[in-house]
């Protein structure tokens, strides 16, 4: 074992501990490598930001990461890019089965995409933040470098700055897991409660995950090499660390189709169908919770008091999803669960019975237990909207004529992108049966294809009395434009991987 | 109840046959992973007892794992084996399996050595390999059952949201008098169910009493030895060597090919035990505690904490010196996986941590599965394709049969209290 270290801002992107909510203006260049000497000459100078707290705050920020082609284009060869992970390597699409499991079929099979296939997969992704003020020169100036340095622009993802409400109408981002970066975190052990702090090594390579291990990276033997050491390996160097894999997906939202879907199965009531909505999301239109708050503590949530009034809740005290549909969006993307059922006791006895299930044969209504634990499951996401913003006043309006699409460019960062991206996408948000439910998908995210020749376009609204109600033939309200699975390294890293192309 | 049986013939292959074998595999799919039930080899679909059937090339691409043992690899003669899962007890499903696919058996395992002779269900009953340790969700549960279940489900949805604002009790009448009408107009149909054989009765209360009571019996003898057996485990746990390389990718592809293509999936796994008589001897009493828990503690929905889980069974093969394991599971296998080693670690650390080149365990249940990657390598490493899965009530989980039967049975019931009316009507969603 090589020394365990604090977590090493001035090497790592700034988008792993920053979301750059205060540079409100932002776009994503999709770039092609076309010179790979010029590329990396400029890559090994290029003026990425890195998550140094930096005061003043910065009025401009860049960050860089690449597709697994992309690194072979640079001439980073085998015996480095086979320690990434297999999904990297693979890549978002043509892998039918990957497409299956992540819902992306019908519409939104990815010949249908803009972007992310063949030709049309992108090499490197710029993200680019700044002010306002700041942003269309910072922009021109970094596109003019890379356009002049061998790289050709396949695609400029534009944003817009919808002041923290996402397309349909929802406060977004409320919620997001605690990174350990002090590495206080002990993981070991099953979790009686769900936490919301995760191990750093859940989302950057190079430290501990939650089951506190080392996700696979490339390392190297290169002594010289101007790397991170590698903790879990003494002498070797890791090109890993510091790094984490970026999942973008570009989703169309058809806003004004999901608000007369539901201004239809509210018959016309307003706060009918924005209660409805509520029910489909799993949250009020303002943030907050349907489940009432916990009066204890939850680890990672707080101090900050709009934290809490949004987070400090699970669904444990609503098993069959009265107070919170079991298939809401919010439910399947975070269950909020824990690693043992809900009311198992810290007792030896107690555990043990839990663990073998021994309880289930006294109490044949005990509550599912089909969810896998949240905690190895979570993302940290710096997605950004796009297009027109529809205001709530012209939902139910007409589609004007020409009116660009609106949507989500959904990124987020995981160190394991089949365990947390792709199990999130396929196990919980895109499965017709999450926690025992049957003919449904995500309400928000579903491409509506039936399963096994089984409808999956329902959606179960339970009632407390007894009877739950289930709409049905609900649409497809989110279409998937484009998407790649991209590599961010870690400073120095990304200097070591330029320099591959030169040696 | 009709209790479940299953079979697993296993023939050596031709060496020059196995290309034309697996064009005839190919032939009896629909498409990759999902096979046809009316293909012209076997038509599983009219075995109406079968609840899954496979056909596997056993091919064990870890043969070399040995020489970390100091061994010669092991011998690499490849097998055709069938498995089928099935209601009833095998001598009706042998019956019924020639009855109706016999010529394309004959096709199918005549690239085996020795290949049928003109008795086919002797041939058969020769190559079967019995299960040391077998494990069915809801003992008892026919396909049959699941079907006529799964159509009155099906034709009472709809009707519960006409129910909209209605009392449970009145939807409960409602929806009884309804399946009543549908059953009595022929449209539905729910067999009650069938008795229990009295043989098969006799034997699994044998089996009930009878394994305790030898373990009693040899307790004297097992107390002695556990010290031994505690110093032992240790010695060979800190010696053995862990083989988990990340599966090459065409390998991965091949299998990720036949997955996900309906809800529930297929898993095969084929390895070499460590060897040695130790782990031998471990695991052989390993399989007989599962065997002994599916069969008595274990057979109703879930299997500790796993509920997914329709099928799986282990199999001694080729001399005791390799272990076979087969599942039929719900969900992605990223989730199968994740399921192993958040839940039952322990149980899977107890199996194949005696299978050459498993990670490190302590005292056989700690660690192991719990080193995340490396067990999901070493899992995905000794998985083989596929060749054939059938799977007779395609998009019905084990979990979704649960809920149809209970749905039944409540309506089945003369008269539900308030309690038992408001769990019932929640079966709904």
């Amino acid at each position: 074992m090589g020394a365990v270290t604090n977590a090493d801002y001035s090497d790592m992107q700034g988008l792993l501990r920053f979301g750059y909510g205060k540079l409100t203006a932002a776009c994503f260049l999709l770039l092609r490598i076309d010179d790979a000497a010029a590329a990396a000459r400029w890559l090994a100078q290029a003026p990425v930001t890195s998550a140094e707290i930096q005061t003043p705050p910065p009025e401009q920020a860049l960050q860089l990461a690449f597709t697994a082609p992309g690194l072979r284009k640079l001439g980073v060869g085998d015996a480095i890019l086979n320690g990434f992970s297999i999904e990297f390597l693979a890549g978002m699409v043509g892998d039918a089965n990957r497409s299956r499991r992540l819902g992306d079929e019908g519409a939104n099979s990815p010949e249908r995409w803009v972007w992310g296939t063949d030709a049309l997969l992108p090499d490197m992704v710029a993200m680019i933040y700044a002010t306002p003020e700041r942003f269309s020169g910072w922009r021109d100036d970094l596109q003019a470098e890379m356009v002049g340095s061998g790289f050709v622009l396949l695609e400029c993802l534009p944003t817009s700055d919808m002041d923290g409400v996402e397309p349909f109408g929802f406060v977004d981002g409320v919620s997001s897991p605690t990174i350990d970066w002090e590495r206080q975190r002990d993981p070991s052990g099953d979790k009686l409660t769900y936490e919301n702090v995760a191990m750093l090594g859940e989302f950057v390579l190079g430290y501990p995950n939650e089951y506190g291990r080392y996700t696979t990276r490339p390392v190297v033997a290169d002594a010289a090499a101007d790397l991170p050491d590698a903790e879990d390996a003494s002498g070797m160097k890791d090109v890993g660390r510091n790094g984490t894999y970026v999942v973008m997906r570009q989703l169309d939202q058809d806003v004004r189709g999901l608000w007369r879907y539901l201004n239809d199965q509210a018959g016309g009531d307003v706060a009918q169908s924005e209660k409805l909505a509520e029910q489909l999301v799993g949250r009020k239109m303002t943030g907050d919770p349907l489940p009432p708050l916990l009066a204890e503590e939850i680890n990672g949530v707080g101090p900050d008091p709009i934290d809490i009034r949004q987070n400090r809740f699970t669904f444990d005290a609503d098993p069959h999803g009265l107070v919170c549909p079991l298939g809401a969006h919010v439910r399947r993307a975070n269950p909020r669960n824990a690693d043992l059922p809900v009311g198992t006791s810290s007792g030896l006895i107690d555990r043990l019975v839990h663990i073998l299930a021994l309880n289930r044969f006294e109490d044949e209504d005990a509550p599912r237990d089909i969810v896998a634990s949240t905690r190895f499951h979570r993302l940290v996401r710096r997605g950004r909207e796009y297009g027109p913003e529809i205001t709530a006043e012209q939902r139910l309006e007409p589609t004007p004529p020409d009116e660009g699409a609106t949507g989500l460019n959904f990124i987020c960062l995981n160190a394991n992108i089949g365990r947390q991206f792709e199990f999130i996408q396929s196990a919980w948000v895109a499965s017709s049966k999450f926690d025992g439910l049957d003919g449904e998908s995500d309400p928000l995210l579903g491409n509506r294809e039936p399963v096994a020749g089984c409808p999956a376009n329902g959606f179960t609204l339970p009632s407390p009395d007894g009877v739950r109600r289930q709409i049905k033939d609900v649409p497809r309200f989110i279409t998937v434009r484009g998407g790649a699975y991209f590599f961010m390294p870690g400073l120095r890293a990304l200097r070591y991987l330029a320099h591959a192309a030169r040696a | 109840m009709t209790p479940q049986s299953n079979l697993m013939i296993v023939a050596p292959l031709v060496a020059s046959r196995e290309g034309e074998l697996r064009q005839l595999l190919a032939t009896m799919n629909l498409e990759p992973g999902v096979a046809n039930p009316e293909n012209s080899l076997v038509r599983f679909g009219r075995l109406g007892t079968l609840h899954f059937a496979r056909f596997v090339i056993l091919e064990d691409g870890t043969r070399d794992d040995l020489k970390a043992c100091g061994l010669p690899p092991a011998d690499s003669t490849k097998s055709l084996a069938l498995l089928c899962d099935f209601d009833g007890d095998d001598e009706v499903f042998y019956r019924e399996l020639i009855t109706n696919a016999e010529p394309g058996l004959r096709v199918l395992f005549s690239c085996c050595e020795p290949a049928p002779g003109p008795d086919l269900l002797a041939w058969l009953k020769d190559h079967n390999k019995r299960a040391q340790a077998a494990y069915v969700n809801w003992i008892g549960r026919t396909v049959l059952q699941v079907r006529e279940e799964s159509k009155l489900y099906a034709a009472l949805q709809p009707r519960i949201n006409v129910a909209g604002a209605a009392k449970p009790s009145q939807v409960w009448s409602d929806l009884r008098s309804y399946m009543r009408a549908e059953v009595a107009a022929g449209r539905l149909s729910l067999t009650p169910e069938a008795s229990t054989p009295v043989g098969w009765s006799v034997k699994n209360f044998l089996h009930l009493v009878g394994i305790p009571l030898l373990g009693l019996l040899f307790l004297p003898l097992i107390l002695l030895y556990l010290p031994i057996f505690l110093i032992q485990l240790r010695m060979h746990e800190k010696a053995d060597p862990v083989i988990a390389p990340r599966p090459t990718s065409e390998h991965a592809r091949a299998l990720a090919e036949l997955e996900d293509r309906i809800v529930t999936n297929q898993f095969s796994a084929y390895g070499n035990i460590k060897p040695g008589p130790f782990r031998r001897w471990t695991i052989a009493a390993v399989f007989l505690a599962i065997d002994y828990t599916a069969r008595h503690i274990f057979k109703r929905g879930f299997l500790a904490r796993v509920m997914t889980i329709q099928f799986a069974r282990w199999v001694f093969l080729d001399n005791h010196t390799r272990a076979f394991f087969a599942s039929n599971y719900d969900g992605s296998l990223e989730s199968y996986m994740g399921d192993f080693i958040n839940k039952v670690a322990w149980g899977l650390n107890v199996v194949f941590s005696n299978g050459l080149g498993y990670p490190r365990t302590d005292w056989l249940i700690v660690g192991g599965a719990k080193d995340e990657l490396t067990f999901k390598d070493y899992l995905r490493r000794h998985q083989l394709p596929t060749q054939v899965w059938y799977n007779a009530t395609p998009g019905i989980t084990a979990s979704d049969m649960e809920r149809n039967a209970k749905v039944r049975e409540g309506l089945e019931k003369s008269e539900m209290s308030d309690h038992e009316l408001r769990q019932w009507i929640r079966l709904f969603g």
